[in-house]
C-alpha cells in the first residue's frame, strides 16, 4: 500500500474564454478509492479532471495537494505524485510500445540522471501488470485499440504515482475491452493502493466499478457517495434528464440502471404496441 | 508478482533500445560525412593530390595546389557547421510544432533572417559578420513567433497543414520585400543577391569563428531539449501530466533552432530544405527518441550540405552551383512525397 495522499478541489472555477464551465466546485477525493466521475456532455467532468491535474489555470479556487495547492508545485514533483491520462495522448508514429512506456519515467529523470535500474524495474512491471510485455517490441500503430489503451495504461503505470486520473479511458473500445481496462485499473487500485479517478461515459460501468461516484450536472457536482446510497432514478432524471428503472445487478450485486424510452414498453401490449409516450416504468 | 516474471519482463525491456544498431548507424553517418568532407576539399575545378591536402592542412601554401585546398578549407568546415545547424535546427523544429512539415525554410524562419539582413544592409550600413548574426538571429526570432502565431489561430491551434501555409505565405511575403527592397538598389543588390542564393563558397575563417558561439549556444539548447521534446511528442496534456511546463519548453527549444538558423543564414544564406530532409530520413534510421534524433540529424545535415557543395562543383565544372540550389533540387521531391503520405497530420 502507498501513504494516502489527499487530493481536494475548493470553490473551483474553471472556463475557457468567456464561457465559465465548472463554477465554486469542491471535492475531497477519496484516497486509496476509485472514483467515478459522470454527467451529461459538457456537464464539465473532463475540465474539472482536467483542472485537477493542472491542464487548465483556476479562474478561483484552488486544487490542493496534500496541503499545497498543485499550480504552485514545481511540475515534476506533482507529476511523480499525480498521473494523467489524456482522452487522446499521441503516440509518436513508429514508436514501440517498451520506448512508449519508458517514457512515463519522466518526471523521475533529472536534466542529466540517465536511464536507471529503477527505471527499467517500473517499466517492466507496468508492461507485466497490463500484459504487454509481450507487446514491447511492436509498433504502437500497429496495435487494435484495446491493445494500445493498455499501452498507455502501461505508460501511466510506469509514471508510478500514487494518484491516477484518467479521461475516458474506454472510449472507442468495444465493451470486452472496456471491461478488460476497468479490471485492469481495479487490479492497480487493489494492489498498489491508487487513488484512481475516472470520468466515464457508460453509468453502468461507472456504478459496477466506483467505489465512490460523483454525479456533476451543470458544472457542480450534483450528488457524491457509494453507487448504492446515490444512484436512484431521481438522480438519473435530474443528473441525465431521462426516466430510469434501478434494479440490482444479479453479478455484482450494484444498482443497474434501465434507461426508460418512448417504445418498448412490455405493460403496454407487447413490442409492436410500444410507441406511445413514456408510459410508467418497468417495476424494479 | 514474482522476481522471475520482472527479470523476464526486464529481458523484454534490454531489447527495447537497439542501441548498437542505433551507434552503428551513428558511426556510418560519421565515417560518411568524414569520407564528404574529404571529397570536399580534394575535388574541384583544380585537382590536388593527398601530399598537397596534408601541406595545406599543416599551413602551407606553397604552390597552387596547396593554395586551392586552403580555400576549400574554410568552404568545406562553414558547408559541415552550416548542414549541422539546419538538420539540428529542423529536427528541434518538427519536434516543437509536432509537424512533420516544419523546417527553418518553410516555416519561413530563414526569410524572416534574409529580409533582417537586407533592411540592415540597405539601410543600417550593416557588413560585419558580428551585425549579420545578431541582425539575423533577431530576424529568425520574430519571422518565428509571427508564423506560429498565424498558423495556430483558428480552430485546432496549429495543424501541420495551417503552420505550413503560414509560413508558406510569410516566407513568399518576405521574399518579394526582399526583392522590392534590393532591386531598386544598384549599389547593394549584387551583394544580396549573391548572399541569398546560399552558398559556402565565399566562406573565410572569421565569419565562421565569429558564427561558432551562436551555433555553439544553438546546439546546446537544443540537445538539452531532447527528453523534453520526447514528452511533447505525446501530446500537450500527456506532457503536461508527465511534469513538462510546455510552453517553457517549446520557448527554449524553439529559441535554440532560432539561433541555428541564424546563425546559419547570416553566413551562408537561405539554404532551405536541409531541415525537411534530414529529420525525416534520420527517423527510418534511429527512430522518434530525440536523445538519438537530434544528434543524428546535425551529422546527417552536415553530410547532405558538403555532399551538396560537391556535387555543385561537380555539375557545373568549371564553374559551380550553389549550395542552395542543389539541396532545394534533392529536397522538392521529399517535400512533396511526405505532403502526399496519408499521415501527414500527426507526428
Amino acid at each position: 500500500m502507498t501513504t494516502a495522499h489527499a487530493l481536494t478541489a475548493t470553490d473551483l472555477t474553471v472556463g475557457y474564454g468567456d464561457t465559465t464551465i465548472i463554477s465554486d466546485l469542491d471535492l475531497d477525493l477519496v484516497a486509496g478509492a476509485i472514483t467515478v466521475i459522470v454527467g451529461p456532455n459538457a456537464c464539465g467532468k473532463s475540465t474539472l479532471l482536467r483542472s485537477m491535474s493542472r491542464l487548465l489555470p483556476p479562474r478561483s479556487g484552488q486544487v490542493v495537494l496534500d496541503g499545497r495547492s498543485i499550480h504552485g508545485m514545481p511540475a515534476k514533483e506533482l507529476a511523480r505524485t499525480l498521473g494523467l491520462l489524456p482522452q487522446s495522448p499521441i503516440a509518436p508514429e513508429g514508436i514501440t510500445v517498451a520506448d512508449l512506456v519508458g517514457r512515463g519515467r519522466h518526471p523521475h529523470q533529472g536534466m542529466f540522471t540517465r536511464w536507471s535500474r529503477a527505471d527499467d524495474v517500473a517499466v517492466a512491471e507496468a508492461l507485466i501488470a497490463t500484459d504487454t510485455a509481450d507487446l514491447a517490441d511492436r509498433a504502437v500503430d500497429e496495435l487494435s485499440g484495446g491493445q494500445r489503451q493498455r499501452v498507455w495504461i502501461a505508460m501511466a503505470l510506469a509514471q508510478d504515482t500514487d494518484i491516477l486520473l484518467l479521461d475516458e479511458p474506454t472510449t472507442f473500445l468495444d465493451v470486452s475491452h472496456q471491461v478488460e481496462v476497468l479490471d485492469l485499473l481495479t487490479d492497480l487500485n487493489r494492489r498498489r493502493g491508487t487513488t484512481i479517478v475516472i470520468v466515464l461515459h457508460d453509468l453502468n460501468l461507472a456504478v459496477r466499478y466506483a467505489d465512490h461516484l460523483v454525479a456533476m450536472r451543470d458544472g457542480e457536482v450534483y450528488a457524491s457517495g457509494s453507487p448504492e446510497t446515490i444512484l436512484t432514478p431521481e438522480l438519473i432524471e435530474s443528473v441525465f434528464g431521462i426516466s430510469a428503472a434501478v434494479i440490482t445487478d444479479p453479478t455484482s450485486g450494484k444498482p443497474l440502471m434501465l434507461p426508460i424510452g418512448r417504445h418498448h414498453m412490455v405493460d403496454r401490449g407487447g413490442p409492436d404496441a410500444a410507441d406511445g409516450p413514456a408510459g410508467h416504468p418497468a417495476s424494479d | 508478482m514474482t522476481r522471475a516474471a520482472t527479470e523476464n519482463a526486464r529481458g523484454v525491456v534490454v531489447g527495447r533500445r537497439p542501441a548498437r544498431v542505433r551507434l552503428l548507424w551513428f558511426g556510418i553517418a560519421v565515417a560518411v560525412v568524414a569520407l564528404l568532407a574529404f571529397a570536399s576539399v580534394v575535388i574541384g575545378s583544380r585537382d590536388v593530390s593527398i601530399a598537397d591536402v596534408v601541406a595545406a592542412i599543416g599551413g602551407s601554401v606553397d604552390n597552387t595546389s596547396e593554395a586551392a585546398v586552403a580555400k576549400r578549407l574554410p568552404r568545406t568546415v562553414l558547408a559541415l557547421v552550416v548542414g549541422l545547424a539546419l538538420g539540428l535546427a529542423g529536427a528541434v523544429m518538427q519536434g516543437v510544432t509536432r509537424n512533420p512539415l516544419a523546417d527553418p525554410g518553410i516555416l519561413g524562419v530563414n526569410m524572416g533572417a534574409s529580409l533582417a539582413i537586407v533592411v540592415g544592409i540597405a539601410w543600417f550600413g550593416l557588413s560585419t559578420a558580428t551585425g549579420y548574426l545578431w541582425v539575423a538571429t533577431v530576424g529568425a526570432g520574430v519571422a518565428a513567433v509571427f508564423v506560429y502565431a498565424i498558423g495556430s489561430l483558428g480552430r485546432g491551434g496549429a495543424t501541420p497543414l495551417k503552420l505550413a501555409l503560414a509560413g508558406a505565405a510569410t516566407s513568399a511575403a518576405l521574399a518579394s520585400f526582399v526583392t522590392a527592397i534590393s532591386l531598386p538598389r544598384g549599389d547593394i543588390s549584387g551583394t544580396v543577391r549573391s548572399w541569398l542564393i546560399g552558398g559556402v563558397g565565399g566562406a573565410g575563417w572569421t565569419s565562421i569563428g565569429q558564427m561558432a558561439p551562436f551555433l555553439a549556444v544553438g546546439v546546446l539548447v537544443s540537445l538539452l531539449s531532447a527528453r523534453r521534446l520526447n514528452s511533447l511528442a505525446l501530446g500537450d496534456e500527456l506532457a503536461t501530466g508527465l511534469g513538462e511546463r510546455v510552453a517553457v519548453t517549446r520557448a527554449v527549444a524553439a529559441l535554440g533552432a532560432v539561433l541555428l538558423c541564424g546563425a546559419a543564414t547570416a553566413i551562408a544564406g537561405p539554404i532551405a530544405f536541409v531541415g525537411l530532409v534530414v529529420p525525416h530520413a534520420c527517423r527510418l534510421l534511429v527512430g522518434v527518441d530525440h536523445r538519438w534524433l537530434l544528434p543524428f540529424s546535425g551529422v546527417v545535415g552536415a553530410g547532405l550540405v558538403v555532399a551538396s557543395d560537391v556535387l555543385g562543383r561537380i555539375v557545373a565544372r568549371p564553374g559551380e552551383v550553389d549550395v542552395g540550389i542543389i539541396t532545394a533540387i534533392l529536397g522538392a521531391p521529399v517535400f512533396i512525397a511526405i505532403v502526399r503520405r496519408r499521415k501527414v497530420s500527426s507526428l
